[in-house]
């Protein structure tokens, strides 16, 4: 009954093997990885020194926006359903995803989504200028044209979550080879099975408010307008009500990856794993009821701003003890430092820095100071750069000698992490010290006294961009090496998708495996 | 470009050593000016405390992060396999998980109880000495001192040519206002905050308050400065195109100060009222226009009149602009119906500013309709309107 894939282009579009599928949505966020990463070169390219020198301001808003929604809708989300598509059914003993012909489809509407979302850049009035909050009335009445083709691609895109999160929940829930109990689940599954409950959850709200956009706009409705009675921070809680989950979205995945990497180049299991499963599900449910703090200066009553004050404090607690934790799972192991735990072990040392920067955040009062300036821009980017990114490469490393049965090349892999840690510091650090010393967000041009640091920025910006390049690289290489990489890859490594040869056969586990 | 990058490393090291050496005073005035790495301590009861509380939790999370990373760093150096350490095999210890749920929890409660008493000080808008009403425009302020008959707009005073690197940039680049904030010394200041357009958030790092101008809503919030000054801040919520150039200058005075500069200001604004019964020549009218012009109109028309192609119309040529002066005056008064974008400035701007700039725009850029426009002609229109 096994049968490999069919040949030529029909394999790609017509496919329903979840290997294939994830293997495209990899290839689909690096894709996108690097227009956003573009767009963000352009941007520091501006900032490099003050004045005008390349671009105008009302193409420089468009960066920041376009960058924003290719990076959080087409590069990091897609990875991660990528990699659930190739490693949930093989980590759960299933022959495949439990959904396929839906799978199929939520991938191939996405190329859709973002050549609409693309196809802005090129329209009379540009494309979306309004951030990537696109917070109304700037959205709505004050928009340029193409915002229609923005709502009908976040649409999209949000359909394909959604399909793709079901997917995912039906797979976990009802494909685990006999045995696997839910307790044994290797974390990133358990990460993920949260993460697809967050996106059913939230996705449809912001669904529901780029609709509500849409009728602003072309049906007469004023829900948004104070005009004509509507009101404008409506939009901002509806908004961030989607919004917040959705950066767990961005991270509980992660938090499952480098959950299977550690142990294994520690040589010694994971610390604490069912505190894992409960913190995760902890900071999940938290994560909707602290919405309002991206809003501390919207002026919510004072009741309400101690409320999201207090409950986004309580986040701390449960995101201590995953780091926790993993310094745990490391103590007293036998480490070794190849290039997935290289990503996460400054996973784990970046991310927390992010989280401190979250903790500050946090204290109300001082939030009126770092609200919209360069503070914000170095949190989000501590917390998913290192988080999202990093632990998507991590993961890319990890079980690419998996997917292609290849090694690949530990030297070049090094010289990847290290371009990339070192410029990621050099770009975002610094955006603390400026965003304190009072540079607001999402400006073109800035006054003088923050022109030292800017300039350190962009040059770190720039060996970030190279890095990525080198990843390229290397990925392409391993694919084409003749270095053919063990079954087991690593030592000892934990988990069903080592059992497997290598490359993964086309149908995996069509019988169940055994499960100690 | 490399040149100045080294020079600016350079620049970098030395003063990271000077400042290592002489740190308290000397080094401090020039490290701020140009290495600012610190949130500004300010200048009102408020933004000390706020201060206060940024350090505390910025030294917990130091502390927190001296013991996490000291562990791992620790491990990492200590437990290589490369150096033969075999591994343990602990994998579970309630106790460790009750520890450091706890713990953290203490820390955070410790921190939770002064942030509230802060913000139930900073909430208290109460008994306030004087309000002023301030409104977003896109892409600008304006300030209304209530009861007292002063109004006016604060728009960025940067040149162009400073922003397009034409001329060396002035030390305020992009924080000075063409008329700014006048407040006095040791007097609670209660601001009102709304906005005409989109959302603008009115923010100056040394008083401590950031609120957003919100469309439809009026936020409050107040300060106590103590310090007299000039402070610098800048719209903080993204706000369209020119959001980067929408400076914030608070000039704090004493209070004899102040009461003289706003007496002044009641007898310019009683004085440009005057203006609308005189009668101007065509030549004072064009020059007239012409400084209206560029604060008013070219963010969006630009200075040659010329518009940005699919954003924003130009002047140059344009069927308003060289139409039936009725409605000429009726879009800048009223604004434009279909374009949001084109503000209303009937109220922005005084009778004589409006008919010297529609002049302008009639016989400038190419424009040459030869007719003029008195006050007076803009007071009939509106009050017919």
């Amino acid at each position: 009954m096994a049968h490999g894939p069919a040949s030529g282009i029909g394999r790609w579009l017509f496919t329903t093997n979840h290997k294939d599928i994830g293997t495209m949505y990899l290839w689909f966020s690096f894709a996108m990885f690097f227009v956003g990463g573009v767009f963000a070169l352009v941007i520091r390219a501006e900032l490099f020194e003050p004045g005008l020198q390349i671009i105008e301001p009302e193409f420089f808003n468009q960066m920041t926006t376009m960058h924003g929604l290719i990076m959080v809708f087409g590069a990091v989300m897609p990875a991660f359903v990528g990699l659930a598509n190739w490693m949930i059914p093989i980590m759960i003993g299933a022959p495949d995803m439990a959904l396929p012909r839906m799978n199929n489809w939520s991938f191939w509407i996405l190329p859709f989504a973002f050549a609409i979302l693309l196809s802005t850049l090129f329209m009379e009035g540009g494309a979306p200028n309004f951030g990537w909050t696109f917070y109304a009335p700037l959205s709505t009445t004050y928009a340029p044209p193409s915002v229609t083709y923005f709502i009908f691609a976040i649409h999209i895109m949000g359909a394909s979550s959604i399909m793709g999160a079901i997917n995912i929940i039906a797979t976990i829930l009802n494909m685990r080879a006999p045995g696997m109990t839910m307790m044994k689940m290797p974390l990133f599954v358990w990460t993920w099975l949260i993460t697809a409950y967050l996106l059913i959850a939230v996705m449809p709200v912001l669904a529901g408010v780029v609709t509500m956009m849409l009728m602003d706009i072309h049906f007469g409705t004023s829900f948004f307008d104070a005009a004509g009675g509507g009101d404008p921070v409506l939009f901002q809680h509806v908004f961030w009500f989607f919004g917040h989950p959705e950066v767990y979205i961005m991270i509980l995945p992660a938090f499952g990856i480098v959950s299977a990497i550690i142990p294994t180049f520690a040589r010694k299991p994971l610390f604490g794993y069912s505190s894992m499963v409960y913190a995760t599900a902890s900071i999940a449910f938290l994560s909707f009821i602290v919405w309002a703090h991206h809003m501390f200066t919207v002026g919510i009553p004072l009741a309400g701003e101690l409320f999201f004050m207090y409950a986004t404090m309580l986040i701390a607690v449960p995101t201590g003890v995953k780091v926790f934790n993993w310094v745990t799972t490391m103590f007293r192991g036998s480490l070794s430092f190849e290039t997935p735990m290289l990503f996460s072990v400054a996973f784990v040392i970046l991310f927390t820095i992010g989280g401190f920067s979250g903790l500050m955040l946090a204290i109300a009062p001082a939030d009126f100071q770092y609200h919209d300036t360069y503070f914000v821009v170095a949190h989000f980017h501590y917390v998913l750069v290192p988080g999202a990114i990093f632990s998507i490469t991590a993961g890319v490393y990890y079980w690419l000698p998996k997917w292609c049965g290849k090694m690949y090349n530990e030297t070049m892999g090094k010289t990847h992490f290290w371009m990339a840690f070192v410029g990621l510091n050099l770009t975002f650090f610094p955006m603390h010290f400026v965003g304190l010393a009072g540079m607001p967000r999402r400006i073109p041009d800035y006054s003088l006294q923050f022109a030292d640091f800017n300039m350190i920025a962009s040059c770190g910006a720039f060996l970030f961009g190279a890095a990525q390049v080198m990843f390229l690289f290397n990925v392409l290489r391993t694919i084409y090496s003749s270095r053919k990489a063990t079954d087991e890859v690593w030592e000892n490594p934990e988990g069903l998708e080592w059992t497997l040869a290598s490359p993964a056969p086309y149908h995996s586990f069509s019988t169940p495996p055994e499960i100690r | 470009m490399l040149t100045r990058f080294f020079k600016t490393a350079k620049n970098f090291f030395i003063t990271l050593s000077a400042s290592a050496i002489t740190l308290p005073v000397l080094a401090q005035e020039t490290v701020t000016q140009r290495w600012g790495v610190n949130m500004p301590v300010g200048v009102t009861p408020v933004s000390r405390e706020i201060h206060g509380l940024h350090m505390d939790i910025f030294w917990w999370c130091v502390g927190i992060g001296v013991v996490v990373f000291g562990v791992m760093f620790y491990t990492m150096i200590a437990h290589r396999k490369s150096r033969g350490a075999k591994a343990a095999n602990f994998h579970e210890s309630t106790a460790l998980e009750i520890l450091w749920t706890v713990i953290p929890f203490a820390i955070l409660i410790f921190m939770a109880v002064p942030a509230t008493s802060s913000l139930i000080k900073i909430y208290d808008t109460e008994e306030a000495d004087i309000d002023i009403v301030i409104t977003g425009y896109q892409w600008k302020w304006k300030y209304e001192y209530l009861g007292e008959e002063v109004s006016f707009f604060s728009n960025m005073s940067t040149p162009s040519e400073e922003i397009y690197n034409l001329k060396e940039k002035n030390p305020n680049y992009l924080l000075e206002v063409d008329e700014p904030l006048v407040i006095p010394t040791h007097k609670k200041v209660r601001f009102l905050i709304t906005a005409n357009d989109v959302i603008h958030a009115w923010w100056v790092p040394d008083l401590a308050v950031k609120k957003d101008a919100i469309p439809g809503f009026i936020n409050e919030s107040w300060t106590y400065v103590e310090e007299p000054g000039i402070y610098r801040g800048q719209c903080a919520e993204l706000c369209g195109k020119d959001h980067g150039f929408m400076p914030i200058v608070v000039h704090a005075m004493a209070e004899d100060d102040y009461a003289t500069w706003l007496q002044d200001k009641q007898a310019v604004a009683a004085k440009l009222k005057e203006l609308t019964e005189k009668n101007f020549t065509f030549d004072e009218l064009m020059a007239m226009g012409k400084e209206v012009y560029d604060t008013a109109c070219a963010a969006c028309h630009q200075v040659n009149g010329q518009g940005v192609p699919g954003a924003f119309p130009a002047i140059a040529g344009s069927v308003i602009a060289t139409g039936g002066v009725d409605s000429h005056m009726d879009m800048v008064i009223n604004g434009s119906r279909n374009n949001p974008a084109m503000q209303a400035f009937g109220e922005q701007l005084s009778e004589a500013q409006l008919a010297a700039v529609i002049t302008f725009q009639r016989n400038s850029f190419g424009n040459n309709m030869g007719d003029s426009l008195q006050p007076i002609d803009v007071l009939n229109y509106k009050e017919s309107d």
